[in-house]
């Protein structure tokens, strides 16, 4: 006979059958455990073991073809002397700020300007929040047809006078990734918007109430009443944007395949071309290391999160 | 006028002021974000001609359905179309149902290492793909689906499933353990519970949720471009870049192509919109 729990555990409520307790070792019925297992070996085939091999390969030299060859950290050391493995990465941590940073920041303020409960301000929500359900692939087709030389934002820049920025924007190095950022961000902010939105209805309006009656300003509520009160929706965002800045890759492919001359590579692009282009099997899954490396802190603090959590 | 009247005025003055800014604010932020959605629209009902003529950005001068057709069957959207719908729709429905039933068994049965299980199941979702690529594509060789639907099915599915067993945890340990209780007593088994009780009241977050992994599962690229190679066997997405590689420069089929594309996401974003944002409030970890 199995223990159900209570949703408060600090009870745990033992079920009286036939009037008496149940007693002895727990068993759980066969079903239950099956309930379990088998997503459990879904996943275990298709995402741990799948894991562990990775972490092996790392560690190995690989063509896919003839047995990996282990050759120890030897991977890691030929990533000091690798130009655009450290260009890529350099553009990773750009990626994090710029991407990271402005999807958070623009997303509070849009949600900040539409948690108003006025008419009309769903279709705004809707308009922000629409390229969210894109492809990155769609948008980013949408936006490479705006960068092209005779594309829109070329016109406009000749139209108000500014004629002599226009540029090949995704060809040239200098701004290949600032391109490529935008559509991304464009994707980006709708979402963190969404979250941020959920967080503000969560806060207690007598507290700007009580801050409104000791004459705090506008800027001082937002200051000392709606930031501290989204601690905990920051700390999501925050997963969220490592974690989805780290997988970026479907918006770098299909506009620049990582070029021109790795101008726009990540480390996600540079590991896919050198796994699956390069044949390099083994210095991918280094690279791919490096990636998890990245990842770990935030994916290990959102556990923690959710360990408390699901007590 | 006494100054009663006239402080009225003013408040109702400033009232209509910010709401006329709020909305010159708000919509100029929306045609901003759909500016460049109408952009793509327009530019796939022109034709060829037109913007070899007057350029890409240039107003339009033209109108033509015949891009759809192209991209749909010579630029092979109809069959990506099919590919991505045979693999998204089991995709959601399995990882569905067996989230559903692993987050049963640890949210209302005192299993041991319930937490633990729970942890290992989510940290395998937040894993950064990446490291999974090379092995992934390996053992597809290996268990001889390399190339095929099935494979790209198992690893979504894999993949997936650990993130909805946590969410639809969280919202299953929220339902009163009396009610599972009162079932016990009438002498109703596990799966009586599961698929009587606790599935009906899990609608709602299961609603969400669909909405949400149909929306991912058919934008995904990554794990396509992973475990297939015939490009007949591609998904819409990975269709869309063979496309871009296919019409260089013809942007108008390139644009419809983007518009079939992004149809189905965006019609059930449409019809299901509060369960969609429903889904990803319930996904953030608070």
């Amino acid at each position: 006979m199995a223990v159900l729990t209570a949703p408060d555990r600090k009870s745990p409520a033992r079920m009286p059958i036939s009037g008496r307790r149940v007693r002895g070792p727990r068993r759980t019925p066969p079903l239950v455990l099956a309930f379990v297992l088998v997503p459990l070996l879904a996943e275990a085939l298709w995402v741990f073991w799948p894991a562990l091999q990775g972490f092996y390969l790392a560690l190995t030299k690989w063509d896919g073809v003839s047995p990996p060859q282990f050759v120890g950290l030897d991977n890691f050391r030929e990533m000091a002397h690798d130009d655009v493995f450290r260009s890529a990465l350099g553009h990773t941590v750009l990626w994090l700020v710029l991407f990271g940073g402005l999807s958070a920041v623009l997303g509070l303020a849009a949600a900040l300007l539409l948690q108003q409960e006025r008419r009309g301000v769903g279709f705004y929500r809707a308009a922000l929040f629409l390229p969210v359900v894109f492809s990155l692939v769609a948008t980013a087709l949408v936006w490479q047809a705006i960068y092209q030389p005779d594309g829109v934002l070329n016109r406009v820049l000749d139209a108000v006078g500014l004629g002599s920025l226009q540029h090949a924007w995704l060809a040239d190095q200098d701004t290949a990734l600032y391109a490529v950022i935008v559509p991304a961000l464009w994707r980006q902010i709708g979402y963190v918007m969404v979250l941020y939105l959920a967080g503000l209805k969560g806060i207690d309006p007598a507290l700007y109430e009580a801050a409104k009656v000791d004459g705090a300003s506008a800027w001082q509520r937002l200051r000392h009443v709606t930031l501290p009160q989204l601690r905990s929706v920051n700390a999501v965002v925050l997963s969220v944007i490592v974690i989805d800045s780290l997988r970026s890759f479907d918006v770098v492919w299909s506009l620049t395949r990582g070029g021109p001359y790795h101008s726009s590579e990540l480390l996600s692009t540079y590991m896919y071309s050198t796994a699956f282009q390069s044949l390099r099997l083994g210095y991918g899954s280094a690279l791919a290391v490096v990636i998890f490396v990245l990842a770990f802190g935030v994916i290990a603090s959102y556990l923690v999160r959710a360990f408390r959590e699901a007590d | 006028m006494s100054a009663d009247t006239a402080a009225n005025s003013t408040a109702l003055r400033r009232r209509r002021a910010a709401t006329a800014g709020f909305h010159l604010g708000a919509g100029a932020l929306a045609v901003l974000w759909l500016l460049p959605i109408a952009l793509v629209l327009v530019t796939s009902l022109r034709s060829f001609d037109d913007i070899a003529a007057h350029g890409l950005g240039s107003w339009p001068r033209s109108f033509t359905l015949a891009n759809f057709g192209q991209a749909w069957s010579d630029g092979g959207q109809q069959q990506a179309l099919i590919n991505s719908l045979l693999v998204t729709v089991p995709c959601v429905l399995v990882t569905l149902a067996l989230a559903a039933m692993a987050a049963f068994a640890l949210s209302r049965y005192e299993l041991p290492f319930r937490r633990s299980l729970l942890l290992l199941m989510l940290g395998g979702n937040l894993l950064p793909p990446q490291i999974l690529l090379i092995p992934v594509s390996k053992l597809s060789e290996v268990m001889g689906v390399y190339d095929t639907l099935p494979a790209l099915i198992g690893v979504q599915i894999g993949f997936g499933v650990g993130f909805y067993v946590f969410v639809l945890h969280g919202f299953m340990r929220s339902i009163p353990a009396e009610i599972q209780q009162a079932a016990v007593v009438d002498g109703a088994g596990p799966w009586q519970i599961f698929w009587r009780i606790i599935l009906p009241l899990t609608r709602p977050a299961l609603a969400a949720l669909s909405a949400l992994s149909f929306t991912w599962i058919f934008n995904d690229l990554l794990w396509a471009i992973t475990v297939l190679r015939s490009d007949t066997k591609m998904p819409i997405t990975a269709a869309l870049i063979g496309l871009q590689g296919q019409y260089v420069s013809e942007w108008n089929v390139i644009a419809a192509g983007s518009v079939i594309a992004a149809a189905p996401t965006v019609a059930v974003f449409l019809r299901f919109q509060r369960h969609f944002v429903a889904g990803l409030n319930l996904g953030a970890v608070k």
